[in-house]
């Protein structure tokens, strides 16, 4: 099997970070869902995109790279000491999916959040984390006027695998933000465990 | 002689402001560098970054500037992630990388490798995270 450890460089400490991406499309409330659950006011980091861009400038012996960034918000959720999630708002746009790769990577689960009235906005990210089997749920976002649907419509409208849980959320609400986080982390066990068998038999 | 880029900001003799923009291109903190040194070490988003006992040697090397020396002060109070560093010196996490890996380098810190998708945590740390969730 795997032989190759998550060997730390480290000695002592064991200290474990879990990650977990929200995703979706457009303005749907990613931002909001990781601020409502996260412990500390969400961070925001840029990735640069240097390899994206093109001109390099050798004159001064020195790259000056043409670089443009992209944030990324995110959280934090303390288990105990040496336990922590953190939550990742990935950049909306398509074009950033490269991202998505390292973003994902090692990545516990995902969180597909959606708005039922436009539903499509959320096919690249379900595609995505399908195909590359990464554990995810979807949560419906419901915006006020929206509660239309139930989830077995949404499932169904976005032709999810059977299993794939749908919750229905208000991503400013931290309760119902921490419910679905529990359906995920839930769900990533059971998909781990059900690979492992698998992969055993 | 260390000292020098680090004076400019550390007695807030800012002669620009917020509204003029990126002054330094990220990269030149960096020497150019996009890469870190050693490698191969790829550093996660989440990997983890603490002080080791050596950290000092921080303030002795010429080679290393002020923002290296910001990291090590970030990381002096708790392990950090590398995301979190990032915000923290309010600097890219491509820069941050680079900056880290130079640290690394010199054994002045240590950093966790991002799990291998093959190795998700097992059952109880995920029944651990559940609980956690709850009793938040
Ligand atoms: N009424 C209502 N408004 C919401 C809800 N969730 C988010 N909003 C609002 O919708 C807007 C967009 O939310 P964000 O959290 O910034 O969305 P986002 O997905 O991070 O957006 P981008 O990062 O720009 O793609 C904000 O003004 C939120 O206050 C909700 O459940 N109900
Ligand atoms: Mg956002």
């Amino acid at each position: 099997m795997v032989s190759e450890h998550p060997d730390t460089t480290d000695d002592d400490t064991t200290a474990l970070a879990l990650k977990i991406l929200v995703a979706g499309g457009f303005g749907v409330g990613k931002t909001t869902l990781v601020g409502a659950v996260s412990e500390i006011k969400p961070l925001r980091t840029e990735e640069l995109l240097s390899e994206a861009g093109q001109s390099v400038d050798d004159t001064e012996g020195v790259d000056h790279k043409v670089t443009t960034t992209v944030a990324m918000d995110f959280g934090r959720i303390t288990i105990r000491s040496g336990l922590s999630l953190y939550l990742f708002g990935t950049p909306g746009q398509d074009r950033f999916w490269f991202l998505w790769d390292e973003l994902s990577q090692g990545a516990l689960g995902a969180v597909v959040l959606a708005d039922t009235r436009r539903l499509e906005d959320c096919f690249p990210a379900v595609d995505y984390f399908e195909h590359r089997h990464i554990p995810f749920v979807v949560a419906v976002n419901c915006f006020t006027g929206a509660r239309a649907y139930g989830a077995q419509d949404v499932s169904r409208a976005l032709d999810l695998d059977q299993g794939t849980p749908v919750v229905l959320c208000d991503a400013r609400d931290r309760d119902s933000g921490k419910e679905v986080l529990i359906r995920l982390v839930e769900y990533a066990g059971r998909m781990h465990t059900a690979r492992l068998l698998n992969s055993v038999g | 002689m260390t000292e020098n880029g680090g004076a400019l900001r550390d007695q807030g003799s800012r002669w620009y402001d917020g509204e003029a923009g990126p002054l330094i291109r990220p990269y030149a903190l960096t020497g150019g560098r996009t890469r870190p040194r050693p490698s191969g070490v790829h550093l996660d988003l989440i990997a983890l970054v603490s002080l080791h006992r050596d950290a000092s040697m921080v303030h002795g090397d010429f080679r290393l500037g002020p923002e290296h020396r910001a990291l090590v002060e970030l990381c002096r109070g708790e392990t950090q992630s590398l995301a979190e560093l990032a915000a923290g010196t309010d600097l890219p996490v491509g820069v941050v990388r680079v900056l880290i890996g130079d640290l690394l380098e010199r054994g002045c810190v240590t950093a966790s490798r991002p799990v291998p998708p093959a190795q998700l945590p097992d059952e109880r740390v995920l029944s651990e995270v559940i609980a956690g969730l709850k009793a938040l």
